[in-house]
């Protein structure tokens, strides 16, 4: 098990209300996740109600196209879309055996949301879900879906009004209601054991890549490429294979407009490439500031990468070259976002198609080598009417 | 003015301190100074002076938005220690912000910033007593206090732990949740006031806007009282700010002298 710190970075930066609720966190992750019972049941959800595992699927035309053998992690399978229940399932099972009964998230696409409500009403919890009031607009199908699985929504109105302030809103929930409630963090981000924990209950995609590249190529891909925002697909596929130093791990930002800011926004959101060391959200990590330590505004768009952080771990891998940052922007995300669908009949969610659009323009230079896998984290059926939007100049 | 001479001047008049924050900067820079006069005119021992950071967690919405009023009246730390400096009082200054904005100045260079303005002590909401190693030895060095903050659910280890790191005062939370003004002052005020036992003096804040509060809390054993959202609400609304906040502080300092 990780410590609290991945080098220099990482650690618990709240409010000391929340230091017992971290302190009893870490002792129930630590007394479960090895309990057999606990793995039993985490084992059921994840095959009988999320439908793992997910198909490693060889996309024949984008691979010919691109000349060289591309697989695609099918994250987009499991039930809701995204990967974002594998950590949801986990983290509400072990809520569950530590006796709360409230959860609260935060969402920025949504899916996160989504997830939280899924296996929040399954395992019998109040789900309490905090989005910024601009992302409720932008993923409105999101919120509806959320709401017919009974969780409420609160749309939040301070700051940039995404993803970030709704982080705010949400640990401020758990400062208040710490006794009875388990915030639910949707990614690797946030104060230990949290981007501990979510790394383990996402890294189920990485050791299923690993079985199934086996079977069918017989050896490990050259390049694993993800899209990261605050991690955690990411880190879910590149966790079993940091030790295999032979398959570089590529992690694609949103570089939004352009890799620029104003005083007080960026207009991307690339704190893993360019971001500057510092502590945000219960962490110290790469984030987007200015020179006093103000947290800068991000930009993307797909609301699931625009974020001003990044995971701890992703930023001591990247400081230690183990992890390749890369930047996608709007643009070609969205071209991916169209070739995917035209070419393989996926419709991959907007984050994903950085991560496609990335291999699309890096494949030729041969930097990805022969076998690259693309994590594709969710599917676009979220992201339908603001692509639409986009493509008839709305 | 040092803290521990603020406090035991108190003790000798048999009186507990109201300590009173307020955001630098909000509305504008320039009400800042009239502010903080009027609190001293109406009583106030202590000044918190918040450096507004963008993202708050520890606070509730009144003091988010007043942070979000001085950062769009171009409030930043270089504009915060001028404006410090410049401040002609005669009770201890302590400087409430959040760590990112202490880590990106640099510790040493903070702390610097601090003694040469005025500060007399650090109030850093989001960083916890195990964090704290690199910043204390900053302020040690430099004899600035570094306050920390206890809670209802502090565990009894925790709070000793705590308490070997806390000097000036140590900031009780009164109950859970962000910061803002609340009509209720609970029991478990007097609960985690009997649970924290130390030489060191004894703020309670979170929730106190008014003297009657503030005179339960010094009964329950508080050597001080910390009043921030209702003063802030006064300048939110702005409304003869200044002889409001007078007026409150004095009411609240009435409170604190129910011994």
């Amino acid at each position: 098990m990780s410590g609290p710190k991945y080098g220099k970075y990482g650690g618990q930066f709240v409010p000391e209300i929340l230091m017992p609720a971290l302190e009893e966190l870490e002792e129930g992750y630590e007394k479960y996740r090895n309990d057999p019972e606990f793995l039993k049941e985490l084992d059921y959800y994840l095959k009988d109600f999320a439908g793992r595992e997910t198909p490693l699927y060889y996309a024949k035309n984008m691979s010919k196209k691109y000349g060289v053998k591309i697989y695609l992690k099918r994250e987009d399978l499991v039930h809701g879309g995204a990967h974002k229940l594998n950590n949801t399932i986990g983290q509400a099972l072990l809520a569950k055996y530590m006796g709360k009964t409230r959860l609260v998230a935060e969402t920025g696409a949504g899916q996160h949301g989504t997830a939280t409500a899924m296996a929040g009403t399954n395992m019998g919890f109040q789900t309490h879900v905090y989005m910024g009031a601009k992302d409720t607009v932008r993923q409105r199908m999101n919120v509806y879906r959320m709401e017919l699985m009974g969780a409420t929504v609160h749309p939040v109105e301070s700051g940039s009004k995404t993803l970030k302030d709704a982080i705010n809103e949400a640990l401020r929930d758990w400062v208040s209601n710490v006794e009875n409630t388990h915030y639910l963090i949707g990614s690797v981000v946030g104060p230990h054991p949290y981007p501990m924990m979510v790394r383990d209950f996402q890294s189920v995609i990485g050791n299923e890549v690993k079985q199934q590249i086996m079977e069918k190529e017989g050896r490990y891909p050259d390049s694993i490429v993800a899209c990261t925002g605050g991690g955690s697909n990411a880190m879910g596929i590149f966790h079993p294979f940091v030790e295999d130093k032979e398959v570089d791990l590529v992690a694609v930002e949103a570089g939004g407009s352009g890799m620029k800011q104003t005083e007080k926004a960026a207009l991307h959101s690339a704190s893993l490439s360019v971001g500057e060391d510092g502590v945000l959200q219960g962490a110290r990590t790469r984030i987007l500031q200015d020179r006093y330590g103000q947290i800068l505004e991000s930009s993307s768009v797909s609301a699931g990468l625009d974020y001003s952080g990044v995971g701890p771990e992703l930023a001591y891998l990247a400081d230690i070259g183990r992890i390749t940052p890369r930047v996608a922007n709007d643009d070609m995300a969205l071209n991916a976002f169209h070739e995917l669908s035209l070419m393989e009949g996926i419709i991959p969610a907007l984050e994903s198609s950085h991560a496609v659009a990335h291999v699309m323009e890096a494949a030729e230079s041969g930097d990805l080598g022969e076998l690259v896998v693309i994590n594709l984290s969710g599917r676009g059926d979220k992201d339908l009417e603001a692509v639409r939007k986009i493509d008839l100049g709305e | 003015m040092k803290l521990s001479t603020k406090f035991n001047e108190l003790k000798g008049k048999n009186e507990a301190a109201l300590l009173s924050y307020v955001c630098a900067g909000d509305p504008d820079i320039e009400s800042t100074p009239g502010i903080v006069d009027a609190l001293i005119k109406g009583g106030a021992d202590i000044i918190e002076l918040g450096l507004p950071f963008s993202d708050p967690v520890a606070d509730g919405p009144t003091i988010q938005e007043a942070s979000e009023r001085a950062l769009k009246a171009g409030m930043n730390p270089d504009r915060y220690f001028e404006l410090v400096a410049s401040l002609d009082v005669d009770v201890p200054l302590v400087c409430m912000t959040y760590y990112n904005l202490v880590f990106q100045r640099g510790l040493d260079s903070f702390v610097e910033d601090c003694v040469n303005s005025g500060i007399s002590g650090l109030i850093i909401p989001d960083l916890p007593a195990e964090e704290s190693e690199d910043l204390a030895k900053a302020c040690a060095n430099k004899d600035i206090d570094l306050i920390f903050l206890i809670s209802p659910v502090t565990t009894d280890e925790r709070i000793k732990m705590i308490l070997e790191k806390c000097s000036g005062f140590v900031y009780i939370v009164s109950r859970l949740g962000v910061t803002g003004a609340r009509s209720d002052v609970t029991d478990a005020t007097a609960q985690i006031l009997s649970r924290v036992k130390t030489d060191v003096p004894k703020a309670v804040g979170f929730g106190i806007s008014n003297g009657d509060q503030a005179s339960r809390v010094v009964s329950a054993g508080a050597d001080g009282v910390i009043v921030g959202s209702a003063f802030v609400d006064i300048i939110a609304s702005g409304e003869n700010v200044n002889q409001r906040l007078e007026e409150l502080a004095k009411d609240i300092k009435d409170g604190c002298r129910t011994n």
